[in-house]
């Protein structure tokens, strides 16, 4: 390279100083940048008389008065007295729950319909392939609507019940279920679970490590189960059996206003939650059946074939074969699809679940604090999302395939 | 070949056999059944469940659309005991979710709009139909013209500062139009006409906007119903597929920072949902805005929706530039074609094919996604149904589920119209180099 450099005519003899293209790059980038900055200037300066003319002090003190608003769902303490902020956090945990329950809902459901379109079972197949097309078809927001308005005003009031094995109750009040009440002394409970995990860990290591020396295998799934079930059973029963369940109380006489369930007792979904909930699972699951179906396809027939004639069985193939092959294909816009799943989570607002949107937009009409607001949702989502896609990155690089 | 006496064998076929018919358990209807529905125990334990399931749904669901449906009626009093849908209440308010509330004897200019959109789509779709470009190209440049003057009724009047705000700004793209060809010793000439060409053309758009053609103003805020939804998808779908194309164009750019610009802006939009965006669009694009300047309520959302819907666009297109082999760009380059040349006559119309199916799934998720605009306080045809449940008037229990399947029919029918021919491209498409 040296050599050639040393012996180059200067190319850029005899053509015009702007037909450089690296002049020209640069003008260019100048150019964007003034833009910009002219733009943003202009912005600015708006934004001020703007405010100015309407009395809003610009700035993060708002977080601090008093709330003033209940909120039909909080995961932490909170009462009318506490601040905004307080209230913007019981929001996002709001949004932090319905999200994590959705993605578990959602991932089970999608992978049950995503091998179902794959069933050589031709009416399964069909009934999948209906599904995915008609719930993708669908907006999300009208799902919702349909769910929170029409599926769960259908339900029983406030003072009747449905019943599913007398445990899981139904009315227009939400679904209320036994709650788990944790006394003095669970935390042993909790401690043999970790301790069950760990001595799972290295379980495993030693059987995986005899597997390579030896051929031997070892239960490693009837084993480990039976210590993730039985440790924490032993200290339940020795640390004097501490968790009880508080089944709901239902009142069936009395007085007409006093009849239904008891405040307090047992669990209560709120029918926003549930509503909310079934419209984001049922909805993503299409999606991700999708997902699943074109990843199991991505796995070549010849490696089926190949694992057949090295003498594993369907199970084996699929375990140690197809799935991990799959796996890689279907991870990645898997996480993406969690990722709408958390901000389509906001919808909540169109049905008064208390998410962060919601909160948030209560919290922008009392103040007028539309600036702050707006930032505060645009961090916590962007912060979502790049702590998600920082994850898909070290998951890609983890599996990529190392070739040659 | 051995010799043999023909006497001594008692028997020789001097034909074939014809093949057998295959067992009864392998073909026609019963084979079929065999083997697609009970192949094994668990299969049949399946098919047994599906069939209940599908029997289940399609009961529910024929019986309330169809058969136990309410058809004719004045008012609440016919349906209010039927089980079925009350489509008489979807008849009595078919104006409303088309229109929404646009002034009554000014409703055929809104079909006059719908009228030439499905002719000129219908005519762009159909492959065999004469001068495709030109009527593309007037789809593209009249027809939004011509809807606009329609729909709000034309007659702008614009203020003295936005007048002179676009003669200064014209002034100063001439300018430029003159002074780059100088620096790069060119004939300047042919690079101001078109730049006054292009600005004519803008001034002759201004000028037509203002004209008083006789039709009453019909502000946005009467606007709803099917006229929003479909508003403000075309133009997110209009407007996201270029300015897709340059974001991902600057994003795959070797100037830092067109990339670096490129890559926030598209990241921004991407990583935060429509909503916020939405919200963000509604109170603080006023904020942002000249004193005395207001932003129409219809306009806010649209612009929201189009910014958030190129940067999907962008990624989807990006896609399409990664998938393309190094070899076309250098080819590109080796015959000597500059920048924007390769792009559009090499390097888009392929890599554009590539990732038709995105975009495609790109449109139908933003025309799903207008539905939002009612949370902000319009009325799209979502929005529009759901105000219908407030009126006494039709109020049954089952209104509900009537106008949400109405509303759901509508979607399904576009969003699937939409996939269905996006498969279609694709395979027209696929020249099968592969």
């Amino acid at each position: 390279m040296a050599v050639q450099d040393a012996g180059r005519i200067d190319d850029r003899a005899g053509v015009a100083f702007f037909n450089d293209p690296r002049v020209r790059s640069w003008a260019y980038q100048l150019l964007l940048i003034a833009f910009i900055a002219w733009l943003g200037f202009v912005v600015v300066m708006n934004v001020r008389a703007n405010l100015q003319a309407q009395n809003i002090a610009s700035g993060w003190s708002f977080l601090n008065n008093t709330a003033g608003f209940g909120i039909i769902q909080t995961l932490a303490a909170y009462s009318e007295a506490a601040s905004y902020g307080r209230a913007l956090w019981i929001g996002f945990l709001n949004t932090l729950l319905v999200a994590a329950i959705g993605v578990v809902l959602a991932t089970i459901l999608g992978f049950i319909v995503g091998i179902a379109r794959l069933s050589p079972n031709w009416l399964i197949a069909r009934i999948a392939t209906v599904y995915i097309e008609v719930i993708r078809n669908v907006p999300l927001l009208l799902q919702i609507f349909f769910w929170y308005f029409a599926a769960l005003r259908a339900v029983p009031d406030k003072r009747s019940k449905i019943s599913l094995f007398d445990t899981f109750h139904l009315n227009i009040a939400g679904l209320r279920g036994p709650k788990p009440i944790f006394e003095q002394g669970s935390w042993m409970i909790g401690v043999a679970i970790i301790v069950a995990l760990v001595v799972i860990y290295f379980v495993r290591r030693w059987a995986r490590r005899r597997q390579a020396a030896t051929g031997q295998q070892f239960a490693m799934f009837r084993v480990g189960l039976a210590i993730l079930i039985g440790l924490p059973l032993v200290a339940y029963f020795i640390a004097g059996m501490p968790v009880t369940i508080e089944h709901p109380v239902f009142n069936e006489t009395g007085p007409v206003l006093r009849r239904g369930f008891e405040l307090g007792t047992g669990f209560n979904l709120i029918p926003e939650f549930l509503a909310l909930l079934l419209a984001l699972v049922i909805y993503t699951a299409a999606f991700i059946g999708e997902i699943v179906r074109a990843g199991i396809m991505a796995v070549d027939k010849g490696q089926t074939e190949a694992s057949n004639a090295l003498g594993l069985r369907q199970n084996p193939t699929l375990r140690l074969v197809v799935v991990p092959q799959a796996m890689r294909v279907i991870i990645p816009p898997l996480i993406s699809q969690f990722l709408n799943l958390t901000k389509n989570s906001s919808l909540a607002v169109a049905i008064a679940y208390p998410d962060l949107v919601a909160v948030g937009g209560t919290v922008l009409n009392q103040t007028g604090q539309a600036i702050e607001i707006v930032a505060i949702w645009m961090v916590v989502y962007l912060t979502i999302s790049l702590i998600t896609s920082m994850v898909m990155n070290w998951y890609n690089n983890a599996i990529a395939l190392v070739e040659r | 070949m051995a010799q043999y006496d023909p006497n001594a064998i008692a028997f020789v076929r001097e034909e074939m056999v014809p093949d057998m018919p295959a067992p009864a358990s392998e073909h026609g209807v019963t084979g079929w059944l065999r083997k697609n529905l009970f192949s094994s125990i668990p299969n049949a334990i399946l098919t047994i469940v599906g069939l209940y399931l599908a029997y289940i749904t399609l009961e529910t669901l024929l019986g309330f659309a169809v058969f136990e449906a309410v058809w004719t009626g004045e008012d609440r009093e016919a349906c209010v005991d039927a089980h079925g849908a009350c489509w008489a209440y979807v008849g009595a308010y078919l104006d409303e979710f088309i229109y929404g509330r646009y002034t009554f004897d000014e409703r055929w200019r809104v079909n006059v709009v719908y009228l030439i959109g499905a002719i000129g789509i219908a005519w762009l779709v159909y492959e065999h139909s004469p001068r495709r470009p030109l009527v593309g190209a007037a789809m593209l440049t009249a027809y939004p013209v011509l809807s606009l003057i329609l729909l709000t009724g034309g007659n702008f009047v614009y203020s003295a500062t936005f007048i002179w705000t676009c003669i200064a700004l014209a002034a100063v793209a001439l300018i430029i139009a003159f002074i780059v060809p100088t620096l790069t010793k060119s004939e300047p000439l042919p690079v101001i006409k078109s730049v006054a060409a292009v600005l004519g053309a803008i001034a002759v758009v201004l000028f037509v906007c203002s004209v008083n053609f006789g039709l009453p103003e019909v502000e946005t805020d009467r606007w709803g119903g099917l006229l929003v939804t479909l508003v403000i998808a075309v133009t997110g779908i209009v407007f996201s597929l270029p300015f897709g194309i340059l974001l991902a164009l600057g994003r795959q750019s070797n100037m830092p920072i067109i990339r670096l610009i490129c890559i926030i802006f598209i990241e921004f939009w991407r990583g935060v949902p429509l909503i916020t965006i939405l919200f963000m669009a509604d109170v603080m694009l006023p904020l942002f805005m000249p004193k005395g300047v207001t932003v129409d309520s219809l306009v806010r959302p649209m612009v929201g929706v189009a910014f958030f819907a190129s940067a999907y666009m962008a990624e989807v297109i990006r896609g399409g530039l990664q998938a393309l082999p190094k070899g076309q760009y250098e080819g590109a380059q080796a015959l000597g074609l500059n920048y924007w040349k390769m792009m559009r006559l090499i390097i888009l119309p392929q890599a554009l094919k590539l990732v038709i199916p995105g975009i495609v799934n790109t449109f139908i998720g933003l025309f799903k996604d207008t539905t939002l605009v009612s949370i902000v306080g319009l009325f799209d045809l979502l929005g529009q149904v759901q105000l219908s449940f407030s009126d006494p008037k039709w109020s049954t229990h089952q209104q509900g589920n009537t106008g949400y399947l109405f509303a759901a029919l509508v979607f399904a029918v576009f969003c699937f119209g939409m996939s269905r021919y996006s498969i279609y491209m694709e395979r027209k498409l696929d020249t099968g180099h592969r």
